[in-house]
């Protein structure tokens, strides 16, 4: 579905590498997470997947696809990228900005027809927010933006996601819907996504594999269970951490113990 | 779209009625009447040849202000950002300040100096900001542009105040007056002569609507969305430096024009951009044919610069915006 080869990549002006020789594949259907600390690369990686920046070595598939030879339009029809957190200049309504998905489906001059509104409608029956449609973006609460800018990737109808923290600034309430959207549309729709995150936990209960980034190079990746290790935590972030499975949440647990000692 | 109509005949009305009223009243029916040859029919005269070219010209100068403001305030996510944010106006004030203060006597098309160097001027502006936000980073964010426009502004105001120092005391009247902001125009040749720019800015626009909404979103989540973002934004300066500069050519520096409209419309039509755009086009040629109807008959016989007024007007507007976003 993904597929990075070699990919290396500095930042403009700058000698030192954000990503060296990273290598990553996502496979069709599945929820792969991107763990790494502060600065290791997750959200450059997301950028250049999403053909925001071109790497200066190595390549991007999409669907088998070099991104290079997509146009955006493209490229946007066969994945979505939901950020972090989403401001508006302007006071556009929920419907205005999950319609703004349609826009790699539409001609130059091109009005959304009833096709368009059913599918946006459809985007925000799946993520349970059909009841804020009239509602301005500016005046919902940070879950309900999420939800709502999830809603217009969905709109974009593509089969492939890809989130850039997209729980970073919830509460544990709203995370857990987040999480819980994220899976059934995973289930239901297929949907492949990648997910950058600093939430271990969440990444343990909502990701089917991970991968593992330090310093722009992949440490290790693979299946959650194999990949999520008391050695691969310290080796990441430098903390001794408790793994092990919950029987209640039926997925692993980290419970950070301390400073890892050098 | 009933609302942009809305806004044409609107704007029409205005623009029909507009010539009507003046120090010298004249009638329609008599403007109208095929019995009294046009060389005879004085009423018809002044509507002509008086008013009506001013009244067009207002409609160009208000029509490129409030769609370079629309643009402005998408592309910077900034709904306070106009055609004096990003050193367009600077420029092309400075472009005048030259001409006028060195005598300048050249003509193009039959256009005469000052146009032509303001013209030139906040186009040039325009090209240094854009070459200098590109030269700090990849792509063009907007607060560099924001601040490299504000800081571009700056340093051109001051060289035209350099230049304006030793100019003589008739060239110093010249430039006051020019940057009053004033319609008063000899004959339809200027107005055509900014039409055209106009008209190139508004194929540029045309592209524009939806691009605008999704940038507005942010340039990393519209390219997201399949936007080609830079060749959006070059459009979109260039466009808009093309519409400002033929209405600062042709009015001079008229203030707030680009602020006070936009946000009107979007009172009125909401923020999309398929209909911010045209309506602003609209109402903004509106809006300065009543500004200049208010200049011209306030303190008649004396017509006093639209500058004025449209500045009076702006100052407590702009502020309004600012309290009515705080509470």
């Amino acid at each position: 579905m993904l597929n990075a080869r070699n990919v290396c990549f500095a930042y403009h002006g700058t000698s030192q590498p954000v990503l060296n020789d990273v290598s990553v594949s996502i496979e069709r259907g599945s929820i792969v997470g991107l763990l790494g600390p502060n600065g290791s690369g997750k959200t450059t990686l997301l950028k250049i997947a999403a053909g925001m920046m071109a790497p200066q070595r190595g390549t991007i598939e999409v669907g088998g696809t070099p991104i290079g030879a997509l146009s955006r339009r493209d490229l946007a029809r066969r994945l979505a990228v939901v950020p972090q957190e989403t401001h508006t200049a302007f006071d556009f309504t929920v419907l205005d900005i999950v319609l703004m998905g349609r826009y790699p489906h539409l001609g130059a001059f091109e009005l959304e027809g009833a096709d368009d509104l059913s599918i946006a409608h459809d985007a925000l029956a799946a993520t349970g927010t059909l009841g804020l449609e009239g509602r301005r973006f500016a005046t919902l609460s940070g879950g309900e933006k999420q939800r709502v800018v999830i809603a217009s990737a969905l709109a974009q109808a593509s089969d492939l996601l890809l989130l850039d923290e997209p729980t970073a600034s919830l509460d544990v309430g709203y995370q857990f819907d987040v999480t819980l959207l994220l899976q059934r549309l995973n289930r239901e729709r297929g949907t492949t996504m990648v997910v950058s995150t600093h939430d271990l936990n969440l990444a343990a209960s909502l990701c089917s594999r991970l991968v593992l980034l330090r310093a722009g190079r992949v440490l290790a990746q693979g299946p959650t269970r194999d990949v999520l290790t008391a050695v691969n935590i310290r080796s990441l972030y430098g903390i001794d951490a408790d793994v092990r499975f919950h029987d209640d949440a039926k997925h692993l647990t980290v419970v950070p113990i301390g400073r890892a000692a050098h | 779209m009933l609302v942009v109509c809305g806004f044409g005949a609107f704007t029409l009305l205005v623009c029909l009625l507009a010539p009507l009223v003046g120090s010298t009243t004249i009638h329609l029916s008599r403007i109208l009447d095929p019995s009294v040859p046009f060389a005879d029919n004085v009423d018809a005269q002044v509507f002509f040849i008086a008013r009506l070219p001013r009244v067009l010209a207002a409609t160009i100068v208000g029509s490129g202000l409030a769609l370079a403001g629309v643009v402005f305030q998408a592309l910077l996510r900034n709904p306070l950002a106009s055609p004096d944010t990003l050193g367009v106006s600077a420029g092309a004030m400075l472009g005048a300040m030259l001409a006028i203060t060195f005598h300048a006597a050249f003509s193009f098309a039959g256009v005469s100096v000052i146009p032509l160097a303001s013209f030139a001027g906040s186009v040039g502006a325009l090209g240094i900001v854009y070459a200098l936000a590109g030269a700090r980073s990849q792509g063009t964010p907007s607060t560099v542009l924001l601040l490299a426009g504000i800081a571009i502004a700056a340093l051109l105001a001051a060289v035209g105040r350099f230049i304006q120092y030793f100019a003589d005391f008739t060239d110093t009247f010249r430039s006051v007056q020019w940057l009053m902001g004033t319609l008063d125009v000899a004959g339809y040749g200027p107005v055509v002569a900014a039409a055209v720019p106009l008209a190139i800015a508004c194929v540029g626009f045309a592209q524009l609507p939806r691009v605008l909404d999704l940038i507005s979103m942010g340039s990393e989540s519209a390219a997201a969305r399949g936007v080609n973002v830079t060749r959006a934004e070059r459009i979109a300066l260039v466009s808009a430096s093309l519409s400002t500069g033929s209405a600062v050519a042709l009015g001079g520096p008229v203030l707030f024009v680009g602020i006070i409209v936009p946000h009107i419309v979007r009172m009125i039509v909401g923020p999309d951009h398929r209909l911010v755009l045209p309506a602003a086009a609209l109402f903004g040629a509106a809006f300065l044919v009543l500004c200049d109807l208010i200049a011209r008959t306030i303190l008649a016989p004396l017509e006093i610069p639209v500058g004025i007024i449209t500045a009076i007007l702006g100052g407590p507007f702009f502020l309004w915006l600012l309290f009515r976003r705080v509470i």
